[in-house]
């Protein structure tokens, strides 16, 4: 059972139904990426399924590695292996990267047990040269004053350096100029393996050219309306989101 | 009381235990002017100094609680209910070996003999009203430097105590420097000759072991021409059902081109009403730092100044509050101007958690005459909740042309997306919490000594690990 499974989720945020009966299965080892319009219900599916309190699960169920998501907390959930880059992450005023990101790696080891200094910032270093960063933006504060990009960057530095079993990358593309997409994306390839299982939330099919998926899904008003390989981006391209929004008035008809 | 007891109650918060008392001098409960002679004949105060107490006894009595300003709270203070002075009778030892094996068990407790060998030149440890141990390297020692208990101080080197005693904050300076000078022990007494700089920090540790009890000591430093020290003061207390009274009185001298840094690492627990005077005096050219963290208490009033007296001196207070459930820390700094091309620095963070307060209360006084003076104010507030809360009081008089002066506030909250952000990296809310908390304050804290300011990032961490969840 190792992968992350959606089964039937329906969401509500003030009692507006976002998603509405959603099921998906991402084992690991694959990349899976969802697309869909504005409004479509992406990121919320993402907030939840890292814990977000605003929002309300009223149907369906969420397990990682069969374990139920719901039973836990935010910080219990990524301690266990699930990691969100967010579209639009937090500023952490006065803590800078390098203390910020060794918190967390230090969260994830037994009790007691303390993270060794130079291996740390040997590994540190290293997954920053990956991601093209310059050494020094260590020592300046998590996000604050940050452009879009180096936002984006950071997040998947902190992917990087946390080795989930499952990422969801919520629109990591988009406010990236061609260079940082293309160095994002190199980024991410570099970490995909059996070990990982990656759900790549997007608006644009652009991302895909650099970050192949081995399965694409379309996402319309809170469910998944077509699904298939990574041909169906370019169909979805060329023939735009009415044509799945076709597909998601078949479904309600078939029902 | 002397039973021995070996069960020891122990809370998370390290300051948390007490030892059975073991006093012998004990001046009972209530203040009058009986308490004074008894507290004078036990030390064999000489006459001047009798006469200094009864003159702090009368004009604490004459003089009214500040409640038109300051918090109502100060009326719950029963001054009939608490004890003034409280010792074991034995004179401060030299030698840890020396003292008395229960109360050295709670400064090993503490940490402060492994401090002492590691990093500090002189140490000084009072236990309730008197030092019981006061130690200083030999190598500082045979600079000239002197540092002892008050008690001492005014009795074996009454030629440098007595020009400054009394002389920096007088005795009618506001009641709780009145009810010091009444009743006053312990604290430190420290000279260093001109041109000595003492590398190593000296320390003293203030415990309260007592319920029902007063602290009031009394500091006194000074730093003769060119000469530099670090003095740094630790404090805490058990918690106990009663209110308990912590008043101190410090007074530095900062002479010609002398430099002072004082620092405070206090973490009582929430029982304490902490109202503490403290102030400096920098002659020309001269500097007076103050560095102050106010974690705990029920009741801080703490307004740490500097006269900047001689021209071209400077002053500075980096203070930083941490009000939790039902503290209410009311700090804040005094800079008065006195002599042209003085500057003073004032920076304050505080942090309010859950039903805490913090007031930042600022006062800075250029006089119409001076000169090419300069002060810079920067306080910073931080609320964890919606029921915390923080409000700020500045009060700046620049009169004359030719000084400048700059004052920034700010206010922010801990934002329930970050919290979640980090706690999406695996953090508790409580680390996350400490984390955001240390962030807000670590500007500050990197200008504080290197031991102080681990520290005081572990102090943090226990309070928000006890505020969450």
């Amino acid at each position: 059972m190792r992968q992350l499974s959606v089964e039937n989720l329906h969401v509500t945020i003030a009692d507006q139904q976002i998603v509405r009966g959603l099921s998906l299965d991402v084992p690991r080892g694959e990349v899976h990426a969802i697309m869909g319009p504005n409004g479509s219900g992406k990121s919320t599916l993402a907030k939840v399924l890292a814990g977000h309190p605003d929002y309300n699960v009223t149907r369906g169920k969420v397990t990682m590695d069969g374990e139920n998501l719901f039973e836990l907390e935010p910080d219990q959930r990524a301690r266990r292996g699930l990691f969100l880059a967010f579209q639009y992450p937090s500023e952490v005023p006065g803590v800078t990267i390098a203390n910020f990101l060794r918190a967390a790696v230090q969260a994830r080891l037994p009790e007691g047990e303390e993270l060794e200094a130079t291996d740390y910032y040997a590994k540190l270093y290293e997954k920053m040269e990956l991601l093209g960063m310059d050494r020094a933006f260590t020592s300046r504060s998590v996000n604050e004053g940050f452009s879009g990009g180096e936002k984006k960057r950071t997040e998947i530095l902190q992917l990087a350096m946390l080795e989930p079993k499952y990422a969801i990358l919520d629109e990591t593309d988009s406010g990236l100029d061609i260079d940082a997409l293309k160095t994002v994306a190199h980024g991410v390839n570099s970490l995909r393996g059996p070990n990982i299982g990656i759900l790549l939330i997007t608006h644009y099919q652009r991302i895909l050219n650099y970050i192949v998926p081995d399965h694409v899904h379309v996402m319309v008003q809170g469910r998944i309306v077509r699904s298939g390989g990574k041909e169906l981006a370019l169909e979805l391209e060329e023939r735009g989101y009415d044509w799945a929004r076709e597909a998601e008035g078949e479904m309600a008809l078939t029902r | 009381m002397k039973t021995e007891t070996k069960a020891v109650d122990i809370n998370r918060n390290i300051g948390d235990f007490a030892y059975p008392e073991v006093h012998v001098r004990d001046a009972g409960t209530g203040l009058s002017e009986k308490t004074i002679h008894y507290i004078s004949d036990v030390k064999e105060d000489p006459d001047w100094v009798r006469e200094f107490r009864l003159r702090g006894l009368k004009t604490f009595l004459e003089k009214p609680l500040p409640t038109h300003w300051a918090s109502k709270d100060l009326e719950t203070i029963n001054f009939d209910k608490i004890r003034y002075y409280l010792s074991p009778g034995t004179t401060a030892k030299r030698s840890w070996d020396e003292v008395p094996e229960d109360i050295k068990r709670t400064f090993e407790r503490l940490g402060i003999p492994e401090q002492e060998r590691k990093f500090l030149a002189g140490v000084e440890a009072q236990f309730d009203s008197e030092a019981v141990y006061s130690n200083i390297k030999k190598a500082v020692g045979e600079q000239g430097v002197i540092f002892v208990g008050s008690t001492e101080g005014l009795k074996n080197h009454p030629e440098i105590f007595r020009k400054w005693f009394g002389k920096v904050i007088p005795i009618a300076d506001n009641k709780f420097s009145a009810l010091n000078s009444a009743v006053f022990s312990g604290g430190s007494f420290i000279y260093v000759p001109p041109g000595v700089k003492v590398k190593h920090p000296l320390q003293a540790y203030f415990r309260i072991n007592a319920e029902n009890f007063g602290q009031f000591e009394r500091t006194l430093i000074i730093a003769d021409e060119g000469s530099e020290v670090t003095y740094m003061e630790g404090c805490t207390a058990p918690k106990f059902n009663t209110a308990t009274l912590h008043s101190a009185v410090v007074e530095l001298v900062a002479l010609k081109g002398a430099k002072i840094q004082y620092i405070t690492v206090q973490n009582w627990s929430a029982n304490v009403f902490n109202l503490v005077t403290k102030r400096g005096l920098a002659h020309e050219n001269a500097e007076v730092k103050w560095i102050d963290c106010n974690i705990g208490s029920r009741l801080t009033m703490k307004y740490p100044s500097v006269v900047l007296k001689g021209r071209k001196s400077r002053g500075e207070v980096l203070s930083i509050a941490l009000a939790n459930n039902g503290q209410h820390q009311d700090t804040g700094a005094k800079m008065i101007h006195a002599a042209d091309e003085t500057t003073s620095n004032i920076i304050s963070k505080s942090i309010s958690i859950g039903t805490g307060r913090a007031t930042y209360r600022g006062l800075v006084h250029v006089p119409k005459h001076l000169k090419h003076c300069k002060n810079n104010t920067e306080c910073d507030a931080l609320l964890i909740n919606a029921t915390s809360r923080t409000d700020t009081y500045p009060a700046i008089t620049v009169r004359g042309t030719g000084n400048a002066v700059q004052h920034e506030a700010s206010v922010s909250q801990v934002s329930a997306e970050q919290i979640f952000y980090m706690q999406q990296r695996g953090l508790s809310e409580a680390q996350a919490m400490s984390l955001s908390v240390n962030g807000f304050v670590n500007d500050l804290v990197r200008q504080f000594p290197m031991e102080y300011s681990v520290e005081l990032k572990r102090l943090i961490e226990l309070e928000m690990e006890g505020s969450v969840g």
